[in-house]
């Protein structure tokens, strides 16, 4: 099939970016979205042009390094990561629109590539158990109930991709915020630190730009691990329960 | 260049006898010589690492902010020992290529992770667990690291359920085990089809906590291009900013590489885009030992390529070997049927057939050749690509039948949609169809028991060394090796070498530093000023079929000299043909993919070389003359029970790959008695 990309080029993070058409022709519904960009890239290089650049490195949908806009939707029509969507997902003589997160927080680095460092550092400010290295207690000696167990796997599988503050209006991070807090606190080894590690990791969320919560859920829509948005509730309730300790 | 003098001695050379298998790399290597000092204790093989662990040289906590420790790599190997050495208060820089450390490609793994923990009183131990490793591993592994690996398992899982890794537990709230490539215990822990990713998380997070800490400093975004080593010892890092370009000095006491692995050598692999060898490389060709590089683990449960576009190849969990029958068609007339039309009589359910008591569950490298065999003789289903057809049926009828569509969703649901998905096919109705790929690579930089490579100073550790799985990985057993690594053996061995720092520091001038750095630059400006026509993907496509054709799941003596001539040729095109557009100034993926390209020729050229040596039979090296009447796979432990160790002979300053020096360590067994495998 034929498609119609609009991509957004920008040299570098000082640039000002602009949108450029580019018109693809076989495409095969078996390619991955990805793939169908390094196709057009191998054609921009024969060309002599500069190929778009963007991120990826599992294309299996779980490192988290992928995501584009894609006609308006963080990971485009399906829910999964864009290195997982496929172009059978689309049309001959679709239009295409692709962009970069756009947030405050996640400054753009070169065409679709953007800076996501400060979800590093918002786990940097608390998203942890602190226990060194061999001090731990035998496996056995804490059971887990299996319920709370997997509670806490099903948040834990966020990929940290960002399309849950792409999506959100406000460019919140509080679903991603929200999903480490629920799986360590689900835990009764996260029990210790818990009202720490909201306060601080909350406090960095604020200071690296992230916007407040204001419930519209667009970012649990978006994300491809289907995070539900009651972990944000976790966290205002764990928020709360620390002011209360007087933290 | 060769007078292959052995290899008549057999009129049907696909029955080699035992004796003297000849020496049919001649001419393409120089004998170098043998290992003598792995640097393992002696003793009872129970106590090694305890005297080990004991005779190794504290460091003064004092001391150790002092002492400047580089790691490369945040996977499970190089994270977990950041994070420890952190937690030592060491003084740490991390590197990776990613955005984030926790996108390392320990991310993946879906299956889990081993440990004898013997919760199921199945008569489970260390003792077992060495032993199955050693056996899966088909007898070409190093006994003392293996059991070590086997005595730390224990504690890895402790750490991680301190840490908050969810793994799958059961009603009473203990944790769950499930049984895992073909051994008859349940060790294998697990977080659904997530486990890399949650112990990956784990480390990360553990990692973090040591940023904030001040004690670990990460560069993310940052390739390591170059191993700085003065004076015989490896004392920092050239590495290039993927953001703004600048080539960058970091310079250290010590220097730890854990960059994971390189199977992206064949193009496709279940490896990440950006999985390579170039850390690896760099190291060897400064004279780090490269050990049984041929060594690779094909995959038997991958999604099939479906056309020339293909960029990666997904891995199906082999848990789905517990559920599902393969077959092909018994007759090519039916290959392109609907397969829900061909009647039960007219498949063939071969791995059942061949392998009458281990069926569908035999070992990795059985399943992916025998799927080979029958794609070989047109059996093949699913699209042609190139004119053959690359895949094999996994049904799951008969097991639905049995435990209805609900039973198959709950253990597999995740597995099934990612199907669906990249094949647009329902494998609830009609049966997956799936092809062996690169996976795994037991291959890698030589190091000795302390985990300390031929450079002094440089340790490697996870997937990115040979050390412990042998010319086979079982699976689960790349997680455990990765944390026992970074955890539990680097951070008490690489102590013993810090116990002589801090070392007298290296001025930014010094000729080795300089040097260095201008090989990185150099080398930049010759892949952009080489106004060539040809992509770079389109030479690693190309290198790649090679390497699947010739150095895949068969090897022979004729394909793989075929293979080094192609590769050569291929490699001078390479240099003088490339187009790289852009500029060295901020982020250019195609100059950070000739890179990693380049090196992927030597490798690959050193992987078939180590191939056409070892004219053997063993694990994941399948070589066409060593086999028995029916067969299968004939090692000679009397010529080959040994690690080679190659060691780079070029002119590090020229393209030059030179004649490589092979070095043996011999493989000595007392705690274990080596004998033929056979899962008939
Ligand atoms: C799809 C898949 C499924 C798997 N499933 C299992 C399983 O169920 N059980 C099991 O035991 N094993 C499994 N394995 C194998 C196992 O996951 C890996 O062997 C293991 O995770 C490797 O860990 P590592 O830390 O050595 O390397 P990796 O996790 O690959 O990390 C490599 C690190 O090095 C960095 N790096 C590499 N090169 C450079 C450079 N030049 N400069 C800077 N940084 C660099 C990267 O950025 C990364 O941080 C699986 C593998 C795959 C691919
Ligand atoms: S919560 Fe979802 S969208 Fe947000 S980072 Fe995690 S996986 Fe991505
Ligand atoms: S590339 Fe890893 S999640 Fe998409």
């Amino acid at each position: 099939m034929k498609v119609t990309l609009k991509i957004w080029r920008q040299p570098d993070a000082a640039s000002k970016g602009a949108m450029h058409t580019y018109e693809l022709d076989g495409v095969s519904e078996d390619m991955s979205f990805l793939e169908m960009l390094d196709v057009l890239n191998e054609e921009l290089n024969g060309k002599g042009e500069d190929p778009v650049a963007f991120d990826s490195d599992c294309r299996e949908g779980i490192c988290g390094m992928c995501g584009l806009m894609i006609n308006g939707q963080a990971h485009g029509p399906e829910v999964t990561t864009t290195c997982q969507l496929h172009m059978r997902s689309f049309k001959d003589g679709d239009e295409i629109v692709i962009e970069p997160w756009r947030a405050d927080a996640f400054p753009v680095i070169k065409d679709l590539v953007v800076d996501r460092g400060a979800f590093d550092r918002i786990i940097q400010a608390g998203g942890y158990i602190s226990v060194n290295t061999g001090s731990a207690p035998e496996a056995h000696s804490v059971p887990v109930p299996r319920d709370d167990a997997l509670r806490a796997f099903n948040v834990a599988t966020c990929i940290g991709c960002g399309a849950c503050v792409a999506a959100c209006p406000n460019g919140s991070a509080s679903l991603f915020m929200g999903a480490k807090i629920t799986h360590l606190g689900e835990l009764p080894q996260g029990q210790p630190e818990r009202d720490t590690r909201v306060v601080d990791m909350v406090a960095q969320h604020d200071h690296e730009g992230f916007g407040g919560c204001t419930n519209i859920g667009e970012c649990t829509a978006a994300c491809p691990k289907e995070i539900p948005l009651d972990v944000i509730s976790r966290l205002n309730w764990d928020l709360h329960q620390a002011m209360r300790h007087g933290h | 260049m060769t007078d292959m003098p052995d290899t008549t001695l057999t009129s049907d050379p696909s029955h080699d006898e035992p004796g003297d298998h000849g020496d049919d790399a001649a001419g393409y290597y120089t004998p170098g010589e043998p290992i003598k000092d792995t640097k393992a204790p002696t003793g009872p093989i129970d106590e090694r690492w305890q005297t080990r662990k004991f005779e190794a040289r504290l460091v003064n906590p004092s001391n150790r902010r002092k002492l400047d420790v580089i790691i490369v790599g945040t996977g499970l190997a190089g994270g977990a020992a950041a994070a420890t050495l952190g937690e030592a208060g060491y003084n740490v820089k991390s590197f990776c290529y990613q955005d984030s450390p926790r996108r390392a490609h320990s991310i993946a793994a879906q299956g889990g992770i081993n440990a004898a923990k013997n919760y199921k009183e199945d008569g489970d131990s260390v003792h077992r667990l060495f032993y199955d490793t050693v056996k899966g591993g088909d007898y070409r592994s190093r006994e003392s690291n293996v059991y070590r690996l086997a005595e730390v398992s224990t504690n890895i899982i402790d750490q991680c359920v301190a840490q908050g890794v969810p793994f799958a537990r059961e009603y009473g709230g203990l944790l769950d085990n499930r049984s895992f490539g073909g051994v008859q215990v349940s060790r294998t822990f697990y977080a659904r089809g997530q486990t890399g990713q949650q112990l990956l998380i784990g480390a990360y997070q553990a990692m973090e906590r040591q940023v904030a800490a001040g004690t670990v400093e990460q560069f993310t975004r940052h390739e390591m291009l170059e191993v700085i080593v003065v004076d015989g010892k490896a004392r920092g890092i050239i590495a290039r900013d993927l953001v703004t370009g600048e080539i960058e000095t970091h310079l250290a006491d010590v220097v730890v590489l854990a960059s994971g692995g390189y199977g992206n050598v064949f193009f496709l692999s279940t490896n990440a885009m950006g999985s390579n060898v170039t850390a690896a490389w760099r190291a060897h060709r400064k004279g780090a030992y490269m050990a049984n590089p041929c060594y690779t683990q094909i995959h038997p449960t991958c999604i099939p390529v479906t056309g020339t576009h293909q960029s990666k190849l997904t891995l199906m969990s082999e848990s789905l070997r517990n559920d599902g029958r393969i077959w092909v068609p018994k007759s090519k007339a039916d290959c392109d049927k609907d397969p829900r039309d061909i009647p039960e009589e007219a498949r063939d359910y071969y791995l059942e057939r061949i392998y009458p008591s281990f069926g569908n569950l035999v070992p990795r490298d059985i399943a992916s050749r025998a799927a080979k065999n029958v794609c070989d003789e047109g059996r093949g289903v699913g699209p042609e690509v190139d004119g053959v057809r690359r895949g094999v049926y996994l049904d799951f009828s008969a097991a639905i039948a049995r435990l209805g569509k609900d039973g198959i969703e709950e253990k597999y649901d995740n597995l099934f949609d990612m199907y669906a998905r990249i094949t647009g096919e329902n494998p609830y109705e009609t049966p997956m169809r799936i092809y062996p790929a690169v996976h795994y690579v037991m291959g890698g930089l030589w190091v000795d028991y302390d985990l300390q490579s031929s450079i002094e100073g440089l340790f490697v550790t996870g997937e990115a060394n040979f050390s412990d799985h042998g010319a086979n990985r079982l699976g689960a057993s790349a997680l455990m090796q990765g944390l026992a690594d970074g955890y539990f053996v680097l951070p008490h061995t690489i102590r013993d070498y810090l116990a002589d720092g801090p070392f007298e520091k290296v001025a930014e001038d010094h000729p080795a530093v300089v040097e260095a750095k201008k090989a990185v630059e150099d080398r930049v400006a010759h892949f952009l000023n080489t106004s060539g026509t040809r992509s770079v993907d389109s030479y690693h496509r190309e290198l790649g079929n090679i390497m699947w054709e010739y150095c895949g799941m068969e090897r022979s003596e004729d394909g793989l000299k075929k293979a080094i001539d192609l590769i050569r040729t291929l490699k001078d095109d390479f240099w003088r043909n490339v187009k790289v557009l852009g500029t060295a100034e901020g982020l250019n993926q195609s100059l950070e993919r000739a890179g990693r390209v380049a090196d992927f020729f030597e490798l690959g050229e050193l992987m078939c070389i180590d191939a056409l040596n070892r004219r053997e039979s063993c694990g994941g090296h399948f070589r066409a003359e060593s086999q028995t009447e029916d067969g299968e796979a004939l090692r000679h432990d009397d010529q080959f029970a040994y690690v080679a160790a190659w060691e780079f002979a070029g002119d590090p300053d020229s393209g030059g790959m030179g004649t490589p020096v092979l070095h043996k360590e011999e493989l000595v067994y007392t705690a274990i008695e080596m004998k033929q495998r056979s899962y008939k």
